[in-house]
């Protein structure tokens, strides 16, 4: 009991300081399956309909390979699960993720913990609060979804189960990212396992889901799906999960314990004594500061294109197989793989703009933390300090896109044996990278202009994802759609790449960020 | 004599709080000039409108004959600056640290960057992250010494620093002076500003409210001196200078005098056997108080 001593404090600490932050977050997942079982109650209300689905959308392997395993598609709790479930998994576990390394590792980074820990509080204490927080937050996720699901006249039992398989999700992250906050003394080294993690996690179960083999089994995020929401709902799997929270928990218990306040388990080693020649201006600074998760970022996205690449045999046979689902893509006016690979292009750039708008933001965090003054002391002008910063993050959206473009393409020649898709399915997949750049400009705006509301540049990521992957199921309107820079390319490989959308979105990112710019030289520093 | 800093009637505003409240500071070149304040009296918002870092509301701001905010970039080339609270990047050592912050001014002189590293003790292989708020402080300080600024804008530049490095970092001021150097030395301790400067500018409120040399600053207030005579001073009183004179326990006397008429409270108590003196000049505290006669957020006790 004394290792949590003082727990309740540093709980009604977390809730006030993330009261806004952990709000947005519950509200939006639970808002994203609020409107998606509406729409779906409302557009499949007849058998035909709702056989029409599973017959079309259902059995594709990009759905499959993103959604997880076609389970009940024959109801409307099953169609609900299965359009919902990235971005409520996903989403409940970046939740966790987050929220849990906000507040032990990054805390004790800034030395704020040391404050804490020598008042009256147990060695565990700034760890329970997080995880207690992160789960409690992940289980009103949970409630949210079968509320949802309960408002449409859903079977309590599919609600029910729905929500387990999400809340458990939501409590397995907060472990992973309870353990990976003890293993470096850096809060973005500790993010970036944890986030590692729910990737390995994502791809696992993608390639077992589409394979239909037991690899699914070995993944998270996999025990979470075989609940077979509206089909068996068994809850069983779910006490994988359980003891991986218990495992991870114990294990992130027993760590803290080993460790000095402030330290990681991994030792720190000493660095270089002077820079290196490109460390002469800032970009040298911001490419030192970004290359590192550049390379994770290009990492992640490539080995999500290796996936999706390696998956095209099975598609062609799904198509071969399903006569309705050829008609589908032929209607939609391409062969099935390349209807696959706009989708998977899409996810990707969407995956890319993370990091482009992270890095677009990355100069007021810099502000922030107080040390972008010190570079500014220096004979550095503003417009010349953010372009460069900015040119970075060009280079890392193109890194990145280019990066998913590969791994797909290369998996793909490796399927079958042909090589020749390669450089026109790289080239493609830089038809995505306006969309990427548009929604990196929007935080060099906010910089500029609104630099306490920075972090609203995300919401253009979140627009982008809700109307890239949910929007044919909510049937937002056309409005809404154009929110996203991506709903303005063409659905490429499908369609050609167009030379006048591209320039126009080139040329409105290029706008936003001299707006951004011209903000950024005219306001004081924070 | 030329001017480094020129700012007359510096108004900037924080929302509803008003940080400099037309603030008047002349910094001639080649001398050290004491920027002496009390917490939150507004030394750092000065120290960056000369920057460009913010732009004034009102008044007029020329620093090293040039407009801080419009020629901010070609200024800085002429300008090293050490913040108050130094913030470094975690993953990079405070050798790279002292290399980028030098090479953005326009480049390092390695033999004095290496001197300054063995003067001021610091391992330049560490991570920043690992580095104690006083080492934070001395990467800040190599950076801005081993420069050849002609002006160097210190804010709380010993606010880390153990007393052998404040030594340290007097003799690098002093070397700095010797050279023709302007240095802008913001500080709350009077002692340290005393130490090194030509003169002082005193900020509360926002506003200059003294300036001057600090022999012009001490004529202006009094000295405490705390004695124990082997005879009793009881005559004290009478003599010319002595605002008060408290008997704190058995033989053990406090004066307070005038600085000026140090020289005759001496002169009697010497006949009188000294056994043991302390006299300490005022504070910053105490000058408030002779000069405004109300007391800057003293804690009781």
């Amino acid at each position: 009991m004394r290792a949590i001593l003082g727990t309740p404090s540093l709980l009604r600490l977390v809730l006030r300081r993330d009261r806004l932050w952990l709000s947005l977050w519950v509200l939006g997942l639970v808002g994203v399956t609020y409107g998606t079982a509406n729409a779906v109650a409302a557009t499949y209300d007849t058998p035909e309909e709702i056989a029409s689905y599973a017959a079309n959308l259902g059995g594709s392997a990009a759905t499959i390979a993103m959604s997880g395993p076609p389970v009940a598609l024959d109801t409307i709790g099953g169609i609900l699960v299965f359009e919902t479930s990235v971005t409520l998994l996903v989403g409940v576990a970046l939740m966790s993720i987050f929220t849990v390394v906000r507040h032990t590792r990054a805390e004790e980074e800034v030395g704020r913990t040391e404050l804490l820990a020598a008042t009256v509080v147990g060695r565990h204490a700034p760890l329970a609060a997080a995880v207690l927080v992160a789960c409690a937050a992940s289980s009103l996720v949970g409630l949210g979804t079968a509320g949802s699901m309960l408002a449409q006249d859903m079977p309590g039992r599919a609600a029910w189960s729905y929500a387990g398989a999400v809340t458990a999700l939501g409590w397995v992250f907060a472990g992973v990212a309870a353990v990976a906050a003890q293993l470096s003394a850096n809060a973005r080294t500790a993010r970036g396992v944890a986030l590692a993690a729910l990737g390995v996690a994502f791809v696992v179960r993608a390639v077992g889901d589409v394979r239909d083999s037991a690899l699914s089994w070995f993944s998270p995020i996999g025990w979470s799906q075989q609940v077979r929401v509206s089909d068996d709902n068994r809850w069983w799997p779910l006490l994988a999960s359980l003891a991986l929270i218990v495992a991870l928990l114990w294990a992130a218990a027993r760590l803290v314990i080993r460790r000095d306040v402030g330290s990681g388990i991994l030792p720190a080693r000493p660095g270089p004594a002077s820079a290196a020649a490109g460390l002469r201006s800032p970009f040298g600074l911001a490419w030192r500061l970004q290359r590192g998760s550049i390379v994770g970022w290009a990492a992640g996205i490539g080995l999500l294109g290796v996936v999706f690449g390696s998956l095209t045999r099975e598609i062609e046979r799904m198509a071969a197989d399903n006569p309705t689902l050829a008609e589908y893509f032929q209607a939609t006016g391409g062969e099935a793989t390349d209807a696959f690979f706009a989708t998977a292009l899409l996810m990707m750039a969407i995956g890319a703009s993370g990091f482009a708008v992270s890095s677009g933001l990355r100069a007021h965090g810099e502000e922030s933390a107080g040390r972008l003054e010190q570079v500014l002391a220096g004979a550095v002008p503003r417009t010349e300090l953010m372009l460069h910063w900015l040119l970075v993050t060009l280079m890392g959206s193109v890194v990145l896109v280019a990066a998913g473009g590969l791994g797909m393409a290369v998996a793909d020649a490796v399927v079958r044996g042909d090589a020749s898709e390669v450089p026109r399915l790289v080239a493609v997949s830089l038809g995505y990278l306006p969309g990427v750049l548009v929604l990196a400009s929007l935080g060099a705006l906010l910089t500029g202009w609104l630099p306490r509301g920075a972090a609203f540049a995300w919401l253009g990521v979140a627009v982008a994802f809700v109307v890239g992957w949910l929007g044919p199921v909510l049937d937002l309107p056309d409005v809404i759609n154009a929110l996203s820079p991506f709903d303005h390319l063409p659905t490429m490989p499908v369609e050609s790449v167009a030379a006048a959308p591209l320039g126009a979105l080139t040329a409105l990112a290029a706008v936003i960020t001299a707006l951004g710019v011209v903000g950024f030289r005219r306001r004081d520093l924070t | 004599m030329t001017t480094a800093i020129a700012a007359r009637g510096l108004v900037k505003t924080f929302g509803k709080t008003v940080a400099l409240d037309g603030l008047d500071l002349e910094v001639a070149t080649g001398e050290v000039n004491g920027f002496l304040g009390p917490n939150g009296s507004g030394k750092s918002t000065t120290i960056r409108v000369l920057l460009g870092m913010l732009r004034e509301d009102a008044g007029s701001v020329t620093v090293l004959g040039g407009d801080p905010w419009r020629e901010a970039a070609e200024l800085h080339r002429r300008i090293a600056y050490v913040p108050g609270d130094v913030n470094l990047w975690p993953n990079l050592t405070g050798g790279e640290v002292i290399d980028l912050l030098s090479r953005l001014r326009g480049g390092i002189d390695p033999a004095r960057r290496a001197a300054l590293l063995e003067r001021f003790e610091l391992d330049p292989t560490k991570r920043a992250r690992s580095y104690s708020k006083g080492n934070r402080q001395k990467v800040a300080l190599v950076a801005a010494l081993a420069s050849d600024a002609e002006l160097l804008l210190l804010d709380e530049p010993t606010s880390g620093l153990d007393p052998l490095m404040e030594a340290t970092f007097q003799d690098c001021v002093r070397d700095l002076k010797a050279e023709g150097r302007t240095v802008l030395l913001s500080s709350h301790i009077l002692a340290e500003a005393e130490a090194l400067s030509d003169r002082v500018s005193i900020i509360r409120a926002g506003r200059i409210v003294q300036t001057g040399t600090l022999t012009d600053l001490r004529r202006l207030t009094h000295t405490t001196v705390l004695v124990q005579t082997e005879r009793p001073a009881d005559r004290l009183d009478e003599l010319p200078g002595v605002l008060a004179a408290t008997r704190v326990d058995g033989d053990r006397v406090s004066v307070e005098v005038d600085s000026e008429h140090l020289d005759g409270v001496m002169a009697y108590l010497a006949p009188l056997g000294i056994r043991a003196l302390v006299s300490h000049p005022p504070t910053l505290e105490e000058l408030f108080l002779s000069q405004y006669g109300d007391v800057v957020e003293e804690p009781v006790g």
